[in-house]
């Protein structure tokens, strides 16, 4: 099982997922350079956090053209594990992996703070370790994490249970003083129709260690890890 | 082109100056190298005024491994590893364009940091803002305008670049207005082996030129940093630069992989007079000689003249000292990072800046010139007039009559005043979080890191408080280290060493002059009290606008190690039934109090009595009991007092909801009934929100009250048991009697709607 992550110029949340899978969930993880296109040797490919490229145009507007992501396309496509953290989330949706665009935050500032998020699917294989509404406890930083998509889109993601994050309070109730940006139904992650491609704008690996103040992200890590093995064991 | 005096005054070199450049030069100077000296010798870059007095500071310690006149002190943390930190100012820049002037503040302190050879892995921030509110004050809308920018660049700048920004302290008054303090801070971690230090050794090695192109903007950043303002300000505005943050990463990764790579003999950030600083210091600190060739630089425009090139402050720029032959490994190294690296000259064994435009020798000067041999004046000094002292008691007897004597509308009123309220407002623009090391969140004592190669962690504390200063420079600079160090303290780490950015009005008023220097002697001071060397940090003079100065300002950056990131401790009260201690001893310590300060408008009177003994022995008790593992909060009592610190301890944090508190006052003090009023009041009043210095509140659990006792006993530091914690109100009783309880509730919403409200419904 190898782990990659991918490093496009800009990206600042790479070492600290690389920490996270090394350390913390101990599987063997690399780097991949943003210029690298032979990824066959992953096994899960994680989009950190970051401002690629500055994020000058609009966030993850220019990562899509990096030659990495040509592979990724086709690793996505052949049913490979594909997690998108903040940038990675932008970047996922601006090469059209994901569905929807994040725009500028409602309060138009940049927001780090701690959230709340619900686990409203755990059929995916990176949420197969949670329980079905379990509130995990994980930070935010971005200025563009505002969720929206047309409402075609938003009603083929909740038929088809794309939506795996909901903003929500302590208690697990998805209320709009919950959510923190103005994302379209509070939504803070889905995946693509296959459920191998993830995308959320809460940052897990930074909430993956008690002397951090929570390790629920941890349970992304994890459950990514376990589905990882199983889905090696079916296929050798 | 001719020398005249009218030219000398754009250059800010005096006719006394100039003369001494010809009799250094035994020539008159080129255009070229008159711009290059009056960069060199401006205050910003040559210190000509403050140096005379910078030398008494203690600058040796254990710890230690590089101290001032380096791009940023190091000290040893522990293990192999090692902590390169540094503050500077930032000032003029973000009076005159708050966004840019921050954010390249930042990028600024980062690149001091990395060119060390660390990789920087937390930022804070000293600010200073004039007012904010509306209510009469014709400059708060600019006040507000110049806060929201600055906030912006510096969480643009950070956050882009991917370092947290994890604490710094926020303050307002009347003369920050049309002169805010922008103070940077950043520490970055390096092992002992691999520090990189801006020296041009070797002759005939290659300089090269990496990062950013060069452009016309910043020309004569550090002139106008180095005089004061006056109505036509804002056409300084093209001397302000502009901030790359993405480009800064970039260099970042650059850097450390070239250093790794062993091809880098010396290296040096091109900050305030970029292309000049960087070759003649590094020259200098070796006592070789650079010679550049100006046609090699990488150039946005077109058209630049060597004395445009020399004079650019373009952002996100470095120059490296490369072992000779291993220049094409450099070349690839940057190019992987799609950055220029080109070779513009060579290190020569005359020790001279030689640079050279299209075929023609434009500069032509010893190092010493510009550094050592740079002016020094030791000015005129004068004490200030002394202020007319009004009586403390009219005062007293004015707060305790608008308040109709009741305590608790006090407490109301100054967790609410902006310099006491929740700065979560501003925090939470800056990514704290990224590099997953913070493990104390913004908002506590001091900010804390964990050393993820190590158990360790890295606590520090920026502290400065410009109304004691101006009061009595001298005990106002030694309350903030005093203060900064118990900040660290109080997360359980033992102070190690400081970093510090003095900000002053003009030095050529004898009366600053003399609270400079008054200032350097309290910080040196408290200094060796602490066994704390100042490792380096930045003057900033001339910050006055339309004649106004502001207050004496300095600011302290206090670094602390703790062995074990297990035993931190935050501010936070933790659990029902956990009994409250106070250490130390109030006394009548209202002079320059944020009481005064804020309920009846007056910032005088006497800062409150600091005995270094005294303070020493509560800050090692603090560390020795965290270290134990008993304490279950600890928080310094400072601005606003005992009331106020007894409130931030219940406010809540991250996975805490408030949690109130029921005190009893009688075992700390005793009130005399049959004083007078007037007296009473007074003593009341100083014993909720009198400032005095060295006392802790800490909790513990009940078993463990009688161990810390026993302590306190041994090492003579007062001792109290004041209450419990539980509950949903903060309730504080003496000798039988309610002085105040409040609704925690109602008191936390005041404090931490505080700001949000006035900068977004003003």
């Amino acid at each position: 099982m190898k782990f990659g992550v991918v490093v496009f110029p800009g990206s600042n949340c790479d070492h600290d997922t690389y920490h996270v899978i090394s350390k913390v969930i101990g599987q063997p993880v690399d780097f991949i350079w943003h210029k690298e296109e032979q990824i066959d040797h992953f096994d899960a490919i994680i989009l950190p956090g970051g401002f690629s490229y500055g994020d000058y145009l609009r966030t993850g507007a220019i990562a899509r053209f990096s030659p990495v992501m040509r592979s990724i396309t086709g690793f996505a496509r052949d049913g490979g594990l594909i997690l998108g953290i903040c940038n990675g989330f932008q970047i996922l949706c601006e090469a059209g992996l994901l569905p929807g665009a994040l725009m500028r935050n409602q309060n138009l500032r940049f927001i780090c703070r701690h959230v709340n998020i619900r686990v409203e699917r755990t059929d995916t294989p990176f949420t197969s370790s949670c329980e079905q509404g379990q509130v995990l406890s994980t930070p935010i930083a971005h200025g563009d994490g505002n969720y929206f998509c047309d409402s075609e889109t938003l009603a083929e993601l909740k038929r088809e249970d794309r939506i795996i994050f909901r903003y929500c309070d302590e208690s697990g109730t998805v209320t709009r003083e919950a959510n923190p940006n103005g994302s379209l139904d509070n939504i803070a992650g889905i995946c693509n129709k296959e459920r191998n491609v993830l995308g959320m704008m809460p940052h897990p690996e930074r909430a993956s260690e008690s002397v951090l103040g929570s390790n629920d992200g941890r349970l992304i890590f994890s459950s990514l890890a376990v589905s990882l093995n199983q889905l090696l064991k079916v296929r050798a | 082109m001719k020398i005249t005096a009218e030219l000398l005054a754009q250059h800010n070199l005096t006719t006394e100056e100039y003369s001494r450049i010809e009799q250094l030069l035994g020539r008159e100077p080129s255009f070229t190298e008159l711009g290059i000296f009056s960069v060199m010798w401006s205050e910003h870059c040559s210190y000509k005024s403050s140096r005379v007095h910078l030398k008494r500071l203690p600058t040796e310690g254990e710890c230690l491994i590089q101290g001032p006149g380096e791009n940023a002190g190091i000290v040893h943390i522990g293990d192999d590893w090692c902590a390169a930190f540094k503050i500077e100012s930032h000032n003029h820049p973000s009076f005159i364009e708050p966004y840019q002037g921050a954010a390249t503040g930042v990028g600024g302190i980062l690149r001091d940091i990395f060119t060390m050879g660390a990789r920087p892995v937390a930022a804070m921030n000293s600010l200073r803002f004039g007012p904010i509110d509306s209510n009469g004050n014709g400059n708060a809308p600019r006040n507000r305008r110049i806060m929201t920018g600055v906030v912006k660049g510096i969480g643009d700048y950070g956050n882009s670049f991917g370092v947290p920004t994890v604490g710094g302290e926020v303050y307002f008054d009347e003369c920050y207005s049309l002169n805010p303090l922008v103070n940077a801070f950043a520490l970055g971690l390096v092992r002992k082996e691999q520090i990189f230090y801006g020296k041009a050794e070797g002759i005939g090695n290659a300089v090269v030129y990496v990062g950013a192109k060069t452009g016309r903007d910043g020309i004569h950043g550090a002139t106008m940093a180095s005089a004061e303002f006056d109505e036509a300000a804002m056409e300084k505005r093209p001397t302000v630069q502009v901030g790359d943050p993405f480009s800064e990463k970039l260099l970042l990764e650059a850097c450390l992989e070239a250093m790794r790579s062993g091809a880098i003999v010396g290296i040096q950030d091109m900050g305030a007079a970029g292309l000049t600083s960087s070759s003649c210091e590094m020259g200098a600190r070796a006592g070789n000689g650079v010679e550049i060739n100006l046609d090699l630089v990488p150039q946005r425009e077109e058209g630049m003249t060597a004395y445009e090139m020399m004079l650019s402050e373009s952002q996100e720029r470095m120059l490296i000292v490369a072992e000779r032959g291993r220049e094409r490994q450099l070349q690839e190294i940057f190019q992987r990072w799609d950055l220029d690296a080109v070779t513009i000259g060579h290190v020569t064994p005359e020790p001279k800046l030689r640079v050279f435009h299209k075929g023609d020798l434009v500069a032509d000067i010893p190092n010493a010139a510009l550094t050592e041999e740079a002016p020094r004046y030791n000015r005129p000094q004068a004490k200030r007039p002394a202020a007319v002292r009004e009586n403390l008691k009219d005062k007293i007897d004015l707060i305790w009559k608008r308040v109709d004597g009741d305590l608790g509308t006090i407490l109301e009123q100054l967790v609410a005043s902006p310099n006491l309220a929740s700065k979560q407002w501003v925090w939470s623009q800056y990514d704290h979080m990224v590099r997953t090391n913070t493990i104390v969140l913004p908002g506590s004592d001091a900010a804390v890191i964990r050393v993820k190669e190590t158990r360790r962690a890295i606590a520090m504390s920026l502290d400065g408080n410009g109304r004691y200063c101006r009061i009595d420079p001298y005990n106002g600079a030694r309350l903030a280290v005093m203060e900064s160090a118990r900040n660290v303290v109080a997360s359980g780490a033992r102070p190690l060493a400081i970093t510090n950015c003095l900000n002053f009005a003009s030095p050529e008023r004898p009366e600053v002059m003399q609270e400079f220097s008054d200032t350097v002697d309290g910080i040196a001071d408290a200094c060796r009290a602490l066994g704390t060397p100042v490792t380096g940090g930045n003057v900033s003079f001339y910050n006055e606008t339309e004649g106004r100065g502001i207050y004496p300002t300095p600011v302290i950056g206090m670094i602390g190690v703790a062995n074990d990131t297990h035993t931190i401790t935050t501010q936070w009260f933790k659990d029902d039934g956990d009994r409250i201690i106070l250490l130390g001893e109030s006394r009548e310590d209202l002079g320059g109090s944020e009481l005064l300060n804020s309920l009846a408008g007056y910032a005088g009177g006497n800062v409150p009595r600091l005995d270094n003994e005294t303070e020493l022995a509560l800050q090692s008790i603090c560390v020795e009991l965290i270290e134990a593992g008993i304490v279950k909060s600890a928080h310094d009592c400072s601005d606003g007092g005992l009331a106020v610190a007894l409130a931030e301890c219940c406010f809540s944090t991250y996975r805490h909801n408030a949690i109130g508190a029921k005190i009893d006052l009688s075992e700390h003090a005793k009130l005399s009934e049959v004083e007078p009023e007037t007296q009473h009041r007074s003593r009341v009043l100083s014993l909720l929100f009198g400032e005095s210095p060295s006392r802790m509140i800490m909790t513990a659990k009940s078993d463990d009250v009688a161990m810390i006792r026993d302590l306190a006993q041994r090492r003579d530091v007062p001792f109290a048991e004041i209450g419990t914690v539980g509950g949903s109100q903060l309730s504080i009783e003496l000798d039988d009697s309610l002085l105040l309880q409040s609704e925690l509730n109602q008191l936390e919403s005041l404090w931490s709607s505080s700001i949000a409200q006035r900068l977004d419904h003003p």
